[in-house]
Formats: structure tokens, sequence, C-alpha cells
């Protein structure tokens, strides 16, 4: 049985509604700092690429389909698919992979 | 009928439609999410909550190691700020597109549905944000987030492992789809990416580092990475604002 969980789902929601809302209701005009403007540009591609590797991985039962998806969903990826796509691709590529293996 | 003069009820319902396919996208991911979490002990009440509140995949992700760990609710804090750091930019975005004229409790509300892909598509439109552009894009997609999360939950353990198993990479594929496309056009972006998923690794794999819990590895990563690219290759505040567009 799990403790806290509906105490840590109201710190998590909290911070993330305040990291949206407060841009919103605070900022009326252009953020100066370059190095600030910076930072905040680079960071989603250094928190999503830590997430996504190695963890993709280990991310289904086995390495060798989940290497095959990763492969895919990079190839669909740099052709700019949508989202879902990329999503798709990946998923199918690892059921078919693991069928062999 | 031009779009200045359009209803909220017809600006709400082009909102909706836009956000049909999001709301589709949605479903399937937060399904993975759902059995995930699931896995990890939590409750399909819990999971639908934990949607409903956050609308939020890899804040989500993320928390339910941590819950799973009982990490302390400081780090929690701490990695859902740096993991979600990227809605700030978004909504430092949309001010700047507001429409002066708009009542200002539409703000509040308009900010919980902040996502990569809500601001995306709201983002790129012409002209003064519509909030109830806006609501009808969430009215589409945050239904398939909670309710593919709670889904994914209750019928999870009824689906095969091979589909749940498959189900597992989604979410990272949807990750690549994010960061890999800007990373052809900006070679800053590129070398953050590859530098950053090079980092993750030795932090996964070098004895001291890999003690550190997965958020705080995130954490550090983020900081790091980022940090250093906005001193090698600091970018103009307009090629921001084109560039946001994207995310």
């Amino acid at each position: 049985m799990l403790e806290n969980v509906y105490l840590y789902i109201l710190v998590m929601a909290g911070v993330t509604y305040l990291i949206r809302v407060l841009p919103l209701t605070l900022i009326r005009q252009q953020i100066k700092s370059q190095f600030i403007q910076s930072f905040l540009h680079y960071v989603p591609y250094a928190t999503l690429s830590a997430m996504t590797f190695p963890a993709i991985l280990t991310s289904t039962s086995s390495m060798i389909a989940a290497t095959g998806g990763f492969i895919v969903a990079m190839v669909a990826a740099w052709k700019e698919r949508s989202l879902v796509q990329v999503a798709a691709f990946a998923c199918i590529t690892v059921f078919i992979l693991e069928r062999f293996l | 009928m031009t779009e200045r003069t359009m209803s909220r009820g017809t600006v709400w319902r082009k909102g909706f439609q836009d956000g049909i396919p999001i709301g589709l996208g949605y479903f399937a991911v937060s399904f993975a999410f759902g059995i995930m979490a699931k896995e990890a002990g939590m409750t399909a009440f819990q999971i639908g909550l934990m949607s409903l509140t956050n609308l939020t995949s890899a804040g989500q992700f993320a928390a339910v190691g941590l819950i799973v760990n009982g990490a302390s609710f400081a780090e929690m804090a701490l990695t859902q700020l740096i993991i979600n750091l990227r809605y700030c930019l978004m909504s430092c975005a949309l001010s700047q597109k507001w429409d002066p004229k708009v009542p200002f409790f539409h703000r509040l509300t308009v900010a919980h549905g902040v996502t990569d892909e809500i601001f995306g598509v709201s983002v790129l439109r012409d002209g003064y944000l519509k909030p109830f552009y806006n609501y009808g894009l969430m009215s589409a997609a945050c239904p398939g987030w909670v309710g593919g999360s709670v889904t994914g939950a209750l019928c999870g353990a009824i689906l095969p492992d091979s589909l749940t198993s498959a189900l597992g990479i989604a979410i990272y594929g949807m990750f690549l789809a994010i960061v890999v496309p800007p990373s052809k056009k900006n070679k800053a972006v590129g070398a953050v990416v590859l530098s950053a998923m090079a980092m993750s690794t030795v932090f996964q794999m070098m004895p001291v580092l890999k003690n550190i819990s997965s958020g705080f590895q995130i954490i550090i990563i983020t900081v790091v990475v980022a940090a250093a690219a906005a001193m090698l290759r600091p970018v103009e505040v307009e090629a921001i604002e084109e560039e946001g567009e994207n995310q």
C-alpha cells in the first residue's frame, strides 16, 4: 500500500499549476535577461532527452525489441511525423519484434 | 463570418474539433501511464485524480517513481518544477498574445491547459489568444488524458502482456517526436539533446552517480546542460518566440 498518495498529488498539482499560471498572470512584458531566456529555451530539450535515454531501452520486456523501437522512433521523428505517429510506430515495432524474440 | 465576430460557442466548437486528435493521442499515451501507475500500486481513482489535476505526461511518469520510492515532498516539488519548467516558457509566450480586453480570470483557467500540444496549436493561431478556443481544445484533450489513464488502470490487467509491454515505449516515442525535429534545424538544440542523453547514460552506469534518485538525476542533468548551452549559445529574443511555437 502506497503512503501519502493524495499529498503527493496535491504537491505536484500545486507546483505544476503555479508554473503554468504565474507567467500568465504576472508577466505583462518580455523577460529581459538573455541568459534566463536562453536557459528556459533549452530546458525542455534537456529534460525530455534525459528522461528518454537510456530509460527507453528498459521500457518494454525485451531490451532488443526496445532498441528496435527506439531506432524506428528516431527515424520517424527525424522525418517529422506527428507525436502520435512516432509513438505508434515505436509500439508496433516492439510488438512485432517481441513476437520473434 | 470573420474570426473577430465569431461567437464564443463557435470559437469553442472550433477548438474542440482541433482538439480531437490531441485527445486521441493523449488517450493512447495516458493508457500506458494508467497501466504503469496501477502496477506501481496506485488505485484507478488516484490515477484519474492525478491526471485531472496535473495534465502532464513527463511529470506524472516521474511522479509514480517518486511515490513508489517514498521520496520527500521537497524532491517531488523540485522534480515537477524542473520537468515542467517548459510550461513556464510556454505561458510566457501565451502571455505575449493575451488580449488586454479579456477578463483576468480567464488567465487562471487557460493556464491549467498549457500542455505541449495545446500550446502548440493555440499559439500558432493569428491574432490575440481566444480563451474559448483553448477551452475547446481542453474539452477534447482533458477527457482523453483522464479517460485514458483510468481505462489503462482498470483494463490494463486484462490486456495480454505483449500489448502492455509494447505500450511502455509510447511515451518515449512522443518525447523523441518533440526533441528530434528541432535538433535538425538547430545544432545547439541537437547538442543539448545528445549531451543530456549521454549524461543520463553515465548517471545510470557510474557506481556513485546511479545511487542518486532518478528525479534528482534529471534535475542535475537539465540544469547543467541547459545552463551550459545558454552560456555557449545564447538565443536571441526573437528566435525564442519563433521556436517556442514549435514546442
